[in-house]
């Protein structure tokens, strides 16, 4: 409504001065404050890298700024712990389960985004209340499941499951396809295109860069997951995670800060490295997240 | 959402969206029906075995007693007496739960707020800030956790020594029961990137021009976020304080590790409950008493009406968002 009363946009030049000292005014505030809270979110991963880099005794002390650097700290973390073992889990993990993800969800978000059927919307709802649903209302069924096809000890029950769809990537990728115009899809049709060759051939490459941001998603999400790995493999050492690893990492193999800190900064390092590579698809993907009622 | 059960029925009459009217021929109509079908049966399956199926079972357990090693006996409302009367912990583990949602939730919202106002104000440089508030939310929670208990430790930490500097004698934090919590909400305020990223491309989409018009009619900066910003982001707020306070519901993975490593002792393997909800049961949540009644006691009937009842309470928000959500069910891409 306010529209209305809309006037072009006077020239900042024709502004009175007191005006214009205040947008410089808070232009400098909007910036100061920006820096300075920039900081605060670098701070914590500077003091965790300068401490990885540390002598042990140097990090039980309150001094903030390396003496000698250590950089073997990060090779003593692969003997303290079998690092290599955690990295291989968490690799088959997110990596499979990602794998498998694109296989059930992809069809499913294409066939929720294209066609129109007669349960479509109420199927959609379902997706976002599987998608939201907190994952310990269904737990208990679904271990025993596990359990008697004794699969419990392992990874495969957080894997396997990503074959019959996940709620969340179905989510993000209807909404990412949908962003994708029809028109190009309508064509191939007119010339004779079946639906098989339209999906693979036409839709689905102008749609890369919304595959790899979900599988990045669900990537991510597989790497960083606490709750399942504990749920299924806390017994058996041999099946864990690098995130089961570090949470036991200080309390099993060592009391020393500085190695402490190098395998925080071990398991935070590859999920950074492919997000730098990634940053703009990931970005939107995350804003795709933020639905609008 | 059982209710959603009809949703696993076959997809009936299938037809192709676009400009061009069905004129298709009653075979490749029903190729079409066929092929939507096929396209949906892997998620169909997987609703029905993951969601539809386990819930139902839930409700069932929830009126057993069950362990792993004898079938479920009926025990009728048994479990859910104990829950309301004699459960030492559950209530503890509720007020902790109360507390995190009442702190966290509106504190990330307005911490993402702010942030979000920040970087998409800034002329140069957007950029860089954006990374740099986006970064800790990327980073694992374990290992966020895990760094948090250490910049937090109190005789060696650098956020107490800072804090010394200034004259401040910094709290014990994750070893203190009323310092924990608050430890752990500062925590999420550091992982506020996600939030941050949703508002900013919210506040992107708010037309310029109400801006303008409103200064134009004498509105200060207050006035122009409380009645040009805030009902432009309206929907997005509303879904931020939705999943914030389902967030807070399943939380887990941070009270853990921070009691794990702030008591110095091992957790899981050894099944031991030494750390659970250290500093004195201060950070016990609901949903880590629910892992710890299932799946270290394994009491799991009585932890299958611990699940029926998050689901309660759970399905009224998912509810109000589903509701929400027809809007962008028709209306495309957020």
């Amino acid at each position: 409504m306010t529209t209305a009363l809309t006037v072009p946009r006077v020239a900042t030049a024709t502004e009175p001065p007191r005006r214009r000292n205040r947008v410089a005014l808070s232009w400098v505030a909007t910036h100061a404050v920006g820096i300075a809270l920039g900081l605060m979110f670098l701070l914590p991963f500077v003091f965790i890298v300068l401490t990885a880099f540390m002598s042990t005794n140097q990090a039980l002390t309150a001094e903030l700024w390396p003496r000698s650097w250590h950089p073997g700290n990060f090779a003593e973390v692969f003997r303290k712990a079998p690092l290599f073992t955690y990295l291989g889990n968490s690799l088959l993990y997110a990596g499979l389960a990602t794998l498998f993800m694109l296989m059930s969800s992809v069809p499913a978000a294409y066939a929720l985004s294209r066609f129109d059927f007669r349960w479509r919307n109420g199927l959609f709802l379902a997706v976002i209340a599987m998608m939201v649903l907190p994952p310990q209302v269904t737990q208990v069924p679904i271990y025993l499941m596990w359990a008697k096809l004794g699969l419990t000890g392992t990874l495969w029950p957080l894997i396997l499951p990503n074959l019959l769809g996940d709620a969340f990537s179905i989510f993000l990728l209807r909404q990412f396809l949908l962003t994708i115009p029809e028109d190009y899809a309508d064509a191939a049709r007119i010339d004779g295109c079946g639906e098989w060759a339209v999906m693979t051939r036409i839709v689905l490459p102008m749609a890369k860069p919304a595959l790899a941001a979900t599988a990045m998603f669900l990537f991510f999400v597989s790497w960083n997951d606490y709750y399942g790995p504990l749920l299924y493999t806390s017994e058996n050492a041999a099946h864990w995670t690098v995130s089961l690893g570090l949470a036991q990492f200080r309390t099993n193999h060592a009391v020393q800060w500085n190695l402490t800190m190098a395998a925080t900064v071990l398991m935070m390092l590859p999920v950074i490295v492919l997000f730098f590579f990634a940053q703009k698809a990931f970005v939107q993907g995350v804003t795709l997240t933020g639905v609008k009622g | 959402m059982s209710g959603h059960g009809a949703a696993v029925a076959p997809p009936v009459g299938a037809t192709r969206r676009g400009p061009f009217p069905r004129r298709a021929t009653r075979s490749t109509g029903e190729q079409q029906r066929r092929f939507v079908l096929l396209l949906l049966t892997p998620a169909l399956l997987g609703m029905l075995v993951f969601f539809v199926y386990p819930l139902v079972a839930t409700v069932f357990f929830s009126f057993t007693r069950f362990d792993l090693v004898s079938a479920p006996q009926w025990i009728g409302l048994r479990n859910y007496r104990y829950f309301l009367h004699e459960d030492p912990s559950v209530w503890q583990s509720v007020r902790n739960t109360l507390w995190l949602t009442a702190v966290m939730v509106p504190s990330r919202i307005v911490f993402g707020l702010v942030c979000a106002g920040i970087v998409t104000s800034v002329k140069r440089g957007a950029g860089v800030l954006r990374t740099l508030f986006y970064l800790p939310a990327l980073a694992p929670p374990v290992a966020a956790t895990v760094a948090f208990v250490f910049l937090f430790n109190p005789a060696t930490g650098p956020v107490n020594q800072v804090l010394s500097w200034v004259g401040i004698d910094g709290p014990l934090w994750f070893n203190d029961p009323s310092w924990a919590k608050p430890g752990l909400a500062v925590l999420g305020l550091w992982t506020v990137g996600d939030v941050m990223i949703i508002f900013a491309a919210a506040l992107l989409d708010v037309p310029r021009d109400q801006y303008e018009a409103a200064s134009l009619d004498g509105a200060n900066a207050w006035q122009r976020f409380r009645y040009v910003t805030v009902p432009n982001i309206a929907p997005v707020l509303f879904f931020a304080v939705i999943t914030g306070v389902i967030a807070m519901l399943k939380y887990f993975t941070e009270a853990v590790v921070a009691a794990q490593v702030a008591s110095g002792r091992a957790n899981h393997g050894e099944g031991t409950a030494t750390t659970l909800g250290y500093p004195s049961g201060s950070t016990l949540t609901f949903a880590q008493w629910l892992y710890q009644e299932g799946f270290t006691n394994f009491y799991l009937g009585y932890t299958s009406a611990l699940s029926v009842i998050m689901f309660a309470v759970a399905v009224g928000f998912i509810a109000v968002l589903l509701l929400r959500s027809r809007a962008f069910v028709h209306g495309g891409a957020a």
